[in-house]
């Protein structure tokens, strides 16, 4: 099945270090790949895969080390020098121009001209065909890029990398916009790639699809080489226990159910996305108190369009949302959330959850800071907010425990501790959490995944929202599949299919 | 070594009082060149600033009597900055405060007090509104600041050259409106002055006399209590916690349930308003009526650089505004004392203040582009 040619190493890292400050980044990797190799490079966030291969693809200079391509020792001064030497590179959002078409989007920067320099969009668009031929893309090249699916934009990209005459391509994250089909699709490609002799490298978390799709795997841990392992020879468990450095449990400790009486019902709501399309469109849902509704789905099926009608963000179009049979439908941010004491852990968290520049203290009143003590008679009592933040700081265990710092200077974990902090220390009747580990490392994880669990366990309802199967299927008691708008099909997580949940994911009907 | 230029760079940028001084000095070092070119001898230009400037207690005064309408006006723009707007429109709230400042002060007959808080009122009323009405119109149909102020700059304009051509407001032909009545001046012991005991004192004391010579007036006094105002309803109020989240992030603010629009016409309204007060003080204070201008007479813009070597606060605000007006009046005795043509003065003015303000520049434009590469 391998189509590996031990004889040709195509990347060779050795002992790179790279440095940022005073902060070791990379520190002596070593990265070897031979033509036809899957290479999976695994590790937590923040342990210095990207910056890796962005020293592999001309983005950073490496501090120390050597890379070799094919043999011949490099120096790597920019992107466009890596594509030279034949190392293309998928990233994680996309850079495609939406309006633009496939072929237009793939010549992007290397017009293919006839005489005078006007474009040969009938040969480029003939080229593009036929590489997306070869490699089983299924790409039109005539097709707009806002016209066609996500999973085919991440082809397209790979169609760009292969164009410019790619024989190692880097994927960074391919899988985390994809559902489980799409995924399967993908894997396919992959194998299609390298039978041809091409090499890949990608960068992932997922612990399974190393196992389906690499051939080896190198696992690096807060900027460390820790080993490269065949991946046929060891188990899922034993690559965890390498990324982090200790045995992990993957279930979420979970006390038994003690479901309540329904609090939250959305009956056939339609809620409009920006360009006037119903994203929502007739969903129904009920939420209890005591359990966690996980919401599973792709991205782009609505999710954020039903956070945001939920939270007041966004205007309803039809349909009804009630609180405790009261109907809430069309309430305001401020009434959702001190009202109706329905609070939200937004999707993104630099952008809906945190001021940056405001410091810790300031960011955990955000929603409160107009109520005594915090604020008398429309005066600030900063005494109150920072002894109160000082609290949150540690029963949150947002490090480092100092209120004054802006929220920019955290990690991505702490501000999402600082949200979690804000959100639940309310008691909240109703918690939405929208992505809330996006982007987070194996304990911000385990810390998010408590949290919640907590809130249930205290009879609270709490809705999950999450782009990634396993976390929905870990966290939630039922789990309800998001398609075009709609709810298509509710499950108990307890004994739950994944393929039956990828299918409807997809469309499809179990 | 890469992230290593970043972050000193940042830090460099970040640090604003240092940062600040050193490109006053960067400042001054190009505007030497650029009289040099113009065939002056630096050096001694900047002596007669300097001695413009400082070697008399009437020029001292003459630069505070500059000054307060470009440290107020510098309070406006940055107290919209902090919500993150940016009103080119002092210059019209201005003319609009200063409309109504004129107006008031002419046809009311009332006791001092009354008659000046009266004048100001009136003036910051219409103003804020006027600054308020970009806002709204912001807010309701998401028409960018910058081209509805721009705009109702124009439209102040001509408005106040129409308005002093009426008959009730100004004599015929002279472009100026009637003066004031005295009791809504502001000026420091105007009727002594002109008393035989005012002259003789002003005669015998040489110091004290001298700034009496100027038009000195209460005026900074009322710019150095509003920038404490600014500062404090920035920092220590509910409504400025709200602005400054706004400005920062509306996005966060808006799911924190801060009304954005609502805050969005609130900070044009206090900021117009305080424009206005600009316009209303310099009537009350120094010009004592408003005349037909031909072009705008710029102090609303001045604020913006006034307001971004300030850093955008209050206290930054009054010395910012102290260097912009010294260097306006003290610039303007080369002219004299050199025979410099004003243009070469203003030029050096105007590099000087744009080395001044241009990392505030850039750090700004940095943070929008920040921004917007987020969203």
């Amino acid at each position: 099945m391998t189509a590996i040619d031990f004889s040709q190493k195509i990347v060779e890292m050795i002992d790179v270090v790279k440095k940022f400050g005073d902060f070791v980044a990379n520190d002596r990797i070593n990265l070897t790949v031979h033509k036809g190799e899957v290479h999976s490079l695994l590790g937590e966030n923040g342990a210095g895969k990207t910056t890796l291969v962005n020293c592999l693809y001309g983005l950073y200079r490496p501090t120390q080390g050597r890379i070799r391509i094919k043999g011949q020792e490099v120096e790597i001064s920019d992107p466009n020098a890596a594509i030279q030497l034949g190392i293309g590179m998928v990233h994680q959002h996309f850079m495609l121009v939406d309006t633009f078409t496939v072929t237009q989007n793939i010549i992007l920067g290397r017009e293919t001209t006839k005489m005078m320099g006007v474009l040969d969009i009938a040969r480029a668009e003939k080229k593009v065909a036929e590489i997306s031929e070869r490699y089983g893309l299924a790409i039109n090249p005539r097709d707009k890029i806002q016209d066609i699916s996500v999973g085919s934009q991440q082809r397209v990209e790979i169609l760009k990398a292969l164009y410019r005459g790619a024989e190692i391509l880097i994927l960074d994250e391919p899988t985390a916009v994809l559902t489980p089909q799409e995924i399967q699709e993908l894997v396919m490609i992959i194998r299609n790639l390298t039978q041809e002799g091409k090499s890949i490298i990608i960068i992932t978390h997922k612990l399974h699809e190393i196992k389906q799709v690499a051939d080896y795997c190198t696992i690096i841990r807060r900027g460390k080489f820790i080993d490269t392992v065949e991946v046929d020879k060891v188990t899922e468990q034993e690559l965890a226990s390498m990324m982090v450095g200790r045995e992990v449990s993957f279930a979420v400790e979970k006390k038994a159910q003690q479901k309540g009486e329904q609090i939250l019902a959305i009956q056939d709501l339609v809620v409009k996305d920006n360009r006037g399309i119903a994203a929502v469109n007739g969903l129904n849902l009920t939420l209890h108190k005591g359990e966690i509704l996980g919401i599973a789905g792709v991205d782009g099926n609505g999710q954020s369009e039903l956070v945001e009608a939920l939270t007041g963000l966004r205007k309803v179009a039809g349909g009804s949302i009630t609180l405790r049979g009261k109907e809430i439908t069309g309430s305001k941010p401020k009434e959702v959330i001190n009202r109706w004491n329905i609070r939200t852990i937004p999707e993104d968290r630099q952008k809906r959850g945190l001021v940056m520049e405001f410091d810790v203290a300031e960011n955990l009143i955000l929603e409160t800071y107009h109520d005594t003590p915090f604020s008398v008679r429309g005066m600030l009592n900063r005494d109150k907010i920072y002894a109160y933040a000082d609290h949150c700081t540690q029963v949150y265990d947002i490090r480092p425990t100092n209120p004054y710092l802006t929220a920019k200077s955290l990690s991505g974990g702490n501000q999402q501790k600082v949200i979690i902090a804000r959100e639940v220390s309310n008691d909240p009747e109703v918690l939405i959490a929208s992505q809330p580990t996006r982007g987070l490392d194996v304990g911000a994880i385990e810390y998010v995944h408590t949290a919640l669990v907590n809130q249930r366990d205290r009879g609270k309802a709490v809705l999950l929202i999450s782009f990634e199967l396993d976390e929905v299927m870990n966290v939630s008691d039922r789990i309800a599949v998001i398609f075009e708008g709609k709810i298509v099909g509710i499950v108990d997580a307890i004994g739950v299919d994944e393929n039956e949940i990828g299918l409807m994911m997809a469309g499809g009907t179990p | 070594m890469k992230l290593n230029g970043e972050v000193l760079k940042r830090k460099f940028l970040n640090g604003s009082l240092g940062l600040t001084l050193i490109s006053i000095v960067l400042g001054f070092l190009l505007g030497a060149i650029i009289l040099l070119v113009a065939g002056f001898n630096p050096l001694e230009a900047y002596w007669v600033i300097l001695k413009g400037i400082f070697s008399r207690s009437k020029y001292i005064s003459y630069v505070i009597i500059y000054a307060t309408p470009l440290i107020i006006t510098g309070l406006s723009v940055a107290f919209a900055l902090r919500t993150g707007l940016f009103n080119i429109g002092a210059e019209g709230q201005y003319i609009m405060g200063a409309i109504m400042a004129a107006a008031a002060g002419y046809f009311f007959k009332l006791p001092l007090i009354l008659h000046v808080t009266l004048a100001v009122g009136l003036a910051v009323i219409v103003a804020a509104i006027w600054g308020g009405l970009a806002g709204y119109i912001k807010a309701r149909f998401g028409v960018h600041e910058v081209i509805s102020t721009i705009m109702l700059n124009w439209i102040a304009l001509y408005f106040s050259n129409f308005v002093v051509t009426l008959k009730v407001f100004g004599s015929q032909g002279t472009g100026k409106s009637y003066a004031i009545q005295s009791t809504a001046r502001i000026n420091l012991l105007s009727d002594w002055k002109i008393s035989e005991a005012g002259i003789e004192f002003i005669r015998s004391h040489k110091v004290l006399g001298d700034i009496l010579k100027t038009p000195i007036n209460a005026g900074i006094i009322f710019a150095i209590l509003l920038a404490v105002l600014v500062w404090y309803i920035l920092n220590k109020t509910t409504l400025g916690y709200e602005l400054r989240a706004v400005g920062f992030n509306p996005h966060a603010a808006e799911a924190g349930g801060i009304n954005v629009k609502k805050s969005m016409v609130i900070s044009m309204l206090i900021s117009g308003g305080l424009a206005g007060a600009a316009g209303a003080f310099q009537v009350l204070g120094v010009s004592h009526r408003i005349a037909k201008l031909a072009a705008m007479e710029g102090y609303g813009f001045d604020g913006i650089a006034v307001s971004l070597i300030g850093n955008n606060t209050g206290p930054g605000s009054v010395f910012a505004g102290l260097l912009f007006g010294a260097l306006k009046y003290g610039g303007s005795k080369i002219q004299d004392a050199m025979q410099a043509p004003t243009e070469v003065i203003n030029i050096m003015i105007g590099t000087i203040i744009l080395f001044v303000a241009m990392p505030k520049l850039i750090r700004l434009i940095l943070t929008i582009l920040e921004r917007r590469a987020k969203n």
